[in-house]
Parts: C-alpha cells; structure tokens; sequence
C-alpha cells in the first residue's frame, strides 16, 4: 500500500479513536460531563494520540530502515562473481535497484502482467526493452545474477511493504484500543494530554539540533571519504586546484581560500566605511524624518536576494568596469568577471547588514557618556571620534565579523560575477573563484558522487562551515560580552 | 589690584572676544563639518547604489514584457495538413512541425508580397530567419483543437525570431549582422519596411509571465510560468512544515523550556543555523534528501524541505519576539480563572501573538523565495522546465525549476536574449517580494497592539 493512503488511513483510524473515546468517556458519566475529570474533547484527543504518534513514527523508521536492510540482504547474496573487477559493489547495487524499480514501472504501465514480470528471465525475455518502453533506459544489457537479485529484491520489498501495512495499522488499532481502555470519568484526560503535546513541541525545537546534526554529519562522511581516496596533504598543501574528471586532478584548496579572503577583504572595505558612517550619521545627526526615510530604504538593499545582485554583478558592474579598466582603458582587466566585481557588488549587499548593526549598537552606548563629553566642550564629531566610537567598538567589530561571515558563505554573486579560474594572483582586476563557487560547480552536472572530483565539494562545505561557524561564535562572544557591559 | 596687574602677563588668546573664531576653532569646526559630510556622503553612496540597481533592473528588464510579433494570414491547407481528408485527430497529429513550417513561410511571404516592398529575398524560404522555429508549433496546436478550420485562411499572431526582437530592441545591430548566421542585413531591410507596414509590432508579453522555458536557440518564446509554479509548491512545503514546527518550537522554548543545558543546546543550535551559509543547506539536502533518502532530483519537495530548515531559525527568531511581547498579565489572568498553563498559551497567548508570527513568516517566506544557492545543489538548474505539472501530486514530485533558478539558468546561457529575460524574471520575482513584504507590513500596521 502507498504510504499516502497508509497516512489517510492512520488519520481516519484516529478520528474514529477521538469520536469513539468522547462517546466512551460521557456514556461512562451518563452524558453529564460535570463528573468527568477533563473535558469529553480531551478524551478524543488522548485516543487519537495514542493511535497517530507511534503508528507515524513506526511507518518514519520502517521507511528509513527498510532499505538499508534490504540492501545488505540482497548484497549477501550476491555471488562473487556478479561484482567484476572494473565495477564497484554500491554500482552494481545500483542496477539491481534500478532494474527492480524498472520492472514495478512496467508492470504499473501494464506493459507485462505481474506474473510474467516475476517469472522473467534474462534468456528468454529482452529485460532492456521491456524497460526501455517504461521508460528506464539501461546501458547495457542484463547480467542474469543482476536480474535473479532484482527479482529478490521485488518479493522482499512486496514482503517488506505488506509487512509494514500490517505492522503500522496493528499498532494504530492497538494504541486506538489502550486509549478506550483508559477512558473512565476518572481518568486524567487533560494531563496526559498536555503532556504529549508538550513532548511534541519539544521534539519540534529539537528539529533544530536535528538539521545542524544532519549537516555536520552529511559534510563529515563525504569528507572522510574524500580524504580516504585524495590525500588530506595535497588537499592543505597543494597550490593549484585543477580538476579534471578524467583523473589525476590536483585539488589544493589554498587558491579557493585565497580567492574567498580577497573578495570579502574588497566587500568589507566598500562595506564598511559606507556602513558605518550611514549607521553613525543616522543614530547621532540625522533627524527623525531623514531617519524614518534614509534606514528603511537602506535596508531595501538587505531584501534583495543575491541571485539579484549575482546578475547586477555580471550584467552591469563587470562591463562597467570593464570599459574603465580593460582594453579599451587602462588594460588592467581582461574580462568582465573579476575580484573587484565581485567585491564591490558584495560589498554593496553588506552595506544595509553592517549599518543596521552598528546602528542598533550605537544606539546603545548611554546617553550620559555624550552627555559628559559635551560638558567638557567637545564637539559632536570629538564625541562621536572619542567616547562614543571607543565604546561601541567590540560591538561593531562583532559586526564587521558577522559580515565577514556572509561574504565568506556568499554564493550568487561569486558564482556569477567572480569567474571560473583558481588563481593566486595579486590582481584584483583578474578572475578568481571561492570556495563557495566551486562547491557548486562541483557538484552540478552529472558527477559521479564516489569520484574525488565531486567529494572534495564536501570538504570545501566542511571548510566554509568550520570558518563561518567560528566567526559567527566569535562575533556573537564579543557582541554579548559588550551587552552586558552596559546593562 | 594684583588681577589687573597679572593681566597682561596672561596668555593673548584671553583677549581675543568669543565673537571671533582662532584658528583652533576654525580647525575644529571644519573636522566637525567634514565628519558630518562623511556620514551624509555615505548615506548618498547607499541610496545611489539602491537607485542604479533599481534602474538597471528596471532598464534592462521591461522590454522582456514586450514581444515581436508578426501578424499574417496563414492559408491551412488540407493537402498537406490533412491528406486522407477525413479530418481524422490521428492523421492530423501525425504532421509534424515540420509540416506547418513552409505554410507560415508562405503566409509571411504574401504579406511581403501583397504590399509590394522591394526586397532582394524573393522566395517563401528566405522568411525562415524573421520567424520563431515555435510558431509552426503553435499553429500546430491550433489546428488539433481546430480540425474543422483545416481549409481556411486564419490570421495569426505568431512570434518573431529572436533576432529580429532583438533588432527592435536595440539589442542586434546592424554592424554585428555581418557575423551573423542567423539573419542577414536584408532581412533588416525587410523587418524594417513590415513595421511599417503594421505586419511586424511589439506587444505585450503574457507568454513570458506564464509561458514555459525553452531550449536555448529559442529565446522568444522562454517564459517563467513553470518555475513560478515550482516556486509555488516549494513554497507551500516551506509554510505547511516551517509554520507549525517553527510555532510549536517557539512556544516550547519561551513557554515551557527549563533552565538547563538542554535548552541552552538547542538555543545556540538555532542561533548559529541563522548564520550557516545557505549553499551548506544545499550539501545537506544533497546528502541527507537525495543521496540518503533517495528522493527525486530537482523535485519543489525536495526545494521545500532545504528551504524549510533554512527559514526555520528566522520563523523561530521572529515568532519568539512576538510571543515575548504579550503580556505575562494575559498568562496570570489565564491561570487565575483556573486554566492549565497549556490552555493558558494555545488559548489566550498564541491568538494574541499571531498577527505577529504571521509577518514574521512571510518575511521567511519571502527570504526563501529569493534564496538560489541550495537549490543549485539539488538540480534545480541545468534542468529545462518545459512541462506544467499535471496535477498536485506530480507538482510536488516532478522535476522542476524556480523561479531564482531559472533566472540564473537564463544568466548562465549565451544567447544575449537570454539577458533581457533573467533581468525581466528579476522584476517578476522582485513584485512578488515587494508584495510579500506589504502584506506583512499592513498585517503589522492593522493588528499590532501596544500594551
């Protein structure tokens, strides 16, 4: 049975739970819900509880579990033989799957009839076409040990998905049935109830220690493989990066990190003088009403998402550029895409991420420290240089460090205004690519995910998580420790 | 009078009247004007650079919404349309495009040649270059829905090669021409002459809003309505999953969460997903959706679920705020008529609170709208989204694309056509922002309450 209809079916068996419990719970105190400890409701829901959690969480895991152990079965028994020199066992797993999936397709399509399609022999039937006319194109023609373990693979997964039904609506049915039994006036609908809703929302804010334990693990594993076929020293030590999915690629990561740190270092240097003199003209001279205009339409820049300006970068500034710079003018720049578009385009994006920081810190320091400044006769702007400035300080470095952070992970913009080539060169007029771009050059189009060339993207990921991470830890320390200093 | 005696023996600055400004002041004034005008000069870099980015998306992308047609009598004739002449679907499905093709070269050519304009290119096939290889398929499915007009002459609007657009638009010029294989000068010349005839026109677009992608020689006729829906169903995995987790976390940990470190686990786990670098939700959705859990490749699900971990931290973020801002008197009050501290929350808290979580999750939504990098990792891109869904099941299932995708994707292709589309997608994407942003703004503005 689909797991949709499984899910339609687990809902319905928990309506009927909540209407049968309500009904069981005020035939108990002969219709007069005074005697009873809880609301008739919460009766229901404790019934309709009891049947959705664990027959979910059972279906979540028999789901997960399921195929692993399929695999392991079925690679088992697989003869020696079946897994020749040039192939690898993940791969000719990989056929089986795909050929036992071709054949469900087929047999969906009513192209073969359930019985021919588990009684097929590679001899005798041609395996290729029959699944090439469901659409499931093969690159070569069936190995008979390939075929006899997709069929195996069939009857365990029908096997396995019956038994799941079964299983998954046993349980429904028995947590329908605990539910009635608990149902006297007395019992303590509400409690239990609350509980379990409370256990709910506490499992949803664990959602969040769920994905940063899922991504560490998905960079983690892929990274360690990557270091089991590539070296981990020519991976720090080397200075070229020059893939090649033939093999023999060299893959050192210092030209991506140097790339990176050169574009954030030109969008930190157009961010923030640009940032901080907004963000100190806003909070100490502007009036209200310059206010109330000039900050909002500010942090439009902060709105506009990236893909925007990795196009404003491409499209605009790098022909802009180009015709300053380039052939035509001062022959610094050979083409469009370049560091300094980059740069520059990002640097505009951090604009609004630095000036409402710093904003929010200046805002911060008393007012009282003005206060005595201008007492001993200093101007505004000695105030602002010498007092105000000096206070806020670690909090406005936390803020250039979280925009450091967002330069270093920034995507859009280095993919489509930086340029393709690993370069260390001084240049800022020249092409050079980040970490981030080639993560994703990486891995799009149709690597293969055991090859090094598509591995070491994980790596990079592990990189760029570790050096983000860290910044941001650092910067929330030190913007913290400053909060408190005026609290 | 010993102080009149030290007078003069005082410093020659005491003299001076506060009227008049020394040196020192002067100095001190000019640092404070230049500092001021340092804080307004930024303030006017900021702004400027929002100005020319608006222009040169508003500039580069308007004429996308405008298209070249050609407007001409197609002549459909049954011999070669329909050569059983039974008016049968079948046989008529069984012409191709390339059956319809001379037809509209035809037609084109009799509009060339009823108004007599003088032109070196004397045959039907020299019209190949000004039309678009999709309009004999739009022909095409007019007749299918229209066998019995098989015979008739029908006027049709059809698309004009890009080159031509192009031309019109100031993006082909005749200089270039020369290098060009796909037209000529004297197509120009024609192209010229037919606008003025009133045969060749601009108009708008509506294929471009709603339309399908195409393959990359056909400029003309990409539109960005099958990534809008893609971005549509993504978008409605992102609310039905990130809405009520993000809620149901919030509550626990302003609500019920104790003092410990548990707690504190959980709340730095979500401050520091706020500032993980999208393209590594993308590696975890590679990983964990598609390599692990073997779901399909490019599917809105799957662009769902990445950008519903990715918004989670901003929806918690915002929603804790607005929880925060209602009043524990609501709470004691609650409990004081004899609520449990559940109902106390779910009935009287959460109501009060959800204007607020509602802005805040369009704010999320509108961030995972726009956001691109994670979706390059699950193919959203390189994938040419031809076909519309067929239902609400294959919208969530089928490869698809969206919309930031699709813009990159256009970005990405060499045809300058293209560029002209991905700033016109960017309008596109930038009304729905804007949209999205206003109606958060007038929810904030119709129920804040101050307490």
């Amino acid at each position: 049975m689909p797991v949709f209809w499984l899910s339609l079916l687990i809902v319905a068996v928990a309506a009927v739970g909540f209407v049968l419990a309500r009904g069981r719970a005020l035939a108990a105190v002969d219709g007069d819900r005074r005697h009873l400890h809880s609301l008739p409701n919460y009766y229901g829901w404790n019934a309709a509880l009891k049947v959705l959690t664990p027959a979910f969480a059972l279906l979540f895991v028999w789901l997960i579990v399921q195929p692993i152990w399929m695999n392991t079965q079925i690679a088992g028994a697989l003869p020696d033989t079946a897994v020749s020199e040039d192939s690898t066992l993940a791969l000719v797993m990989s056929d089986v799957r795909r050929v036992a999936d071709g054949l469900d397709l087929a047999v969906a399509q009513g192209i073969i009839s359930e019985t021919n399609a588990a009684a097929i022999e590679a001899g005798a039937t041609d395996v290729r076409g029959v699944l090439a006319q469901a659409g499931v194109a093969l690159g070569s023609d069936v190995d008979p040990t390939v075929l006899a373990a997709a069929q195996s693979y069939r009857s365990l997964s029908g096997v396995g998905d019956a038994a799941m039904t079964v299983a998954v609506l046993l349980l429904a049915l028995a947590g329908m049935g605990w539910a009635l039994r608990q149902t006297t006036a007395e019992f303590r609908a509400r409690n239990v109830v609350e509980q379990g809703v409370r256990a709910m929302l506490l499992f949803a804010a664990s959602i969040a220690i769920l994905t940063t334990v899922g991504i560490v693990f998905s960079l983690i594993f892929n990274t360690v493989e990557f270091f089991r076929i590539y070296p981990a020293s020519d991976f720090f030590g080397s200075l070229t990066w020059s893939p090649s999915f033939g093999g023999g690629s060299e893959l050192g990561i210092w030209p991506l990190l140097w790339g990176t740190l050169y574009i954030s270092l030109i969008a930190l240097l157009v961010a923030v003088p640009i940032g901080l003199f907004a963000a100190i003209y806003l909070s100490e001279y502007a009036g209200s009403k310059v206010r109330a205009f000039a900050k909002p339409t500010l942090e439009l820049l902060a709105g506009i998402p990236t893909i925007v300006y990795g196009l404003f970068a491409l499209l605009t500034v790098g022909p802009l550029l180009l015709s300053a710079f380039g052939r035509d003018g001062l022959n610094w720049m050979q083409a469009g895409t370049a560091v300094m578009t980059a740069g520059l385009v990002m640097g505009i994006m951090l604009i609004p991420f630095v000036s409402s920081l710093s904003d929010d810190i200046i805002n911060a320091v008393p007012q009282a420290m003005r206060d005595g400044s201008y007492g001993l006769g200093a101007t505004q702007s000695e105030t602002i240089r010498q007092v105000v400035i000096p206070a806020a300080l670690p909090g406005i470095v936390g803020a250039i460090l979280l925009a450091a952070s967002r330069a270093i992970g920034e995507t859009m913009i280095v993919v489509l205004g930086a340029g393709a080539a690993a370069r260390l060169s001084l240049n800022p007029f020249e092409a050079m690519t980040t970490v981030t771009a080639k993560i994703v050059s990486q891995l799009t189009g149709d690597a293969d995910f055991a090859s090094p060339e598509a591995l070491v993207a994980f790596a990079l990921g592990m990189t760029l998580f570790i050096i983000t991470l860290g910044l941001n830890v650092l910067a929330l320390s030190i913007v913290r420790k400053y909060r408190e200093q005026y609290e | 009078m010993s102080d009149a005696s030290l007078a003069p023996a005082a410093s020659p600055r005491a003299r001076r009247s506060l009227m008049e400004t020394d040196a020192h002041t002067a100095k001190r004034n000019a640092a404070e004007k230049r500092f001021r005008l340092y804080g307004v000069a930024a303030i006017c870099a900021g702004l400027f650079f929002l100005v020319v980015l608006l222009t040169s998306i508003l500039g580069n992308g308007l004429s996308a919404f405008q298209q070249t047609f050609i407007t001409t009598q197609v002549f459909l004739d049954p011999a070669k349309l329909d050569k059983a002449g039974n008016r049968d679907p079948d046989d008529i499905r069984k012409v191709s495009t390339f059956g319809y093709t001379p037809l509209i070269q035809n037609a084109v050519f009799e509009e060339v040649t009823s108004r007599n304009i003088e032109t070196p290119l004397d045959s039907a096939k020299d019209m190949k270059a000004l039309i678009s290889a999709s309009a004999a398929a739009q022909v095409r499915d007019f007749v299918i829905a229209n066998p019995d007009r098989i015979g008739e002459t029908v006027e049709f609007r059809i698309l004009a090669a890009s080159r031509v657009d192009g031309y019109l638009k100031d993006r082909v010029f005749r200089e270039d021409v020369a290098r060009d294989k796909n037209i000529d000068a004297e197509h120009l010349d024609l192209t010229d002459a037919l606008v003025s005839a009133g045969v060749i026109a601009k108009q708008f677009n509506t294929s471009f809003i709603f339309g399908s992608d195409a393959s990359e020689s056909r400029a003309e006729s990409a539109g960005l309505g099958v990534s809008m829906l893609g971005s549509f169903f993504m978008m409605l995995v992102v609310l039905v999953l990130a809405l009520p987790i993000g809620v149901a976390a919030s509550i626990y940990l302003e609500e019920f969460a104790p003092q410990n470190r548990f707690t504190d686990l959980i709340e730095v786990n979500i401050s520091n997903l706020a500032a993980v670098p999208s393209i590594v939700f993308g590696i975890l959705g590679l990983a964990v959706f598609i390599q692990f859990a073997h779901l399909p490749q490019s599917a809105p699900i799957v662009g769902g679920l990445v950008l519903t971990l990715m918004t989670l931290p901003t929806i918690i973020i915002s929603t804790r705020a607005s929880l925060k801002s209602v009043p524990p008197s609501i709470r004691d009050a609650a409990l004081g008529v004899g609520a449990s501290k559940m109902q106390a929350v779910f009935h009287h808290v959460l109501p009060l609170a959800m204007p607020g979580i509602l802005t805040g999750t369009i704010i999320g939504l509108a961030q995972a709208l726009g956001e691109t990098a994670p979706l390059l990792l699950i193919g959203m891109v390189g994938y040419i989204a031809t076909n519309y869904p067929d239902g609400f099941v294959s919208g969530f299932m089928d490869p698809n694309s969206a919309m930031p995708a699709q813009i990159y994707e256009w970005a990405k292709r060499a045809d300058p056509a293209y560029y002209e589309r991905a700033w016109g997608g960017i309008i596109i994407l930038l009304v729905f922002l804007l949209t999205m942003n206003l109606i958060a703004i007038l929810l904030r503005r119709r129920f804040e309450r101050r307490w």
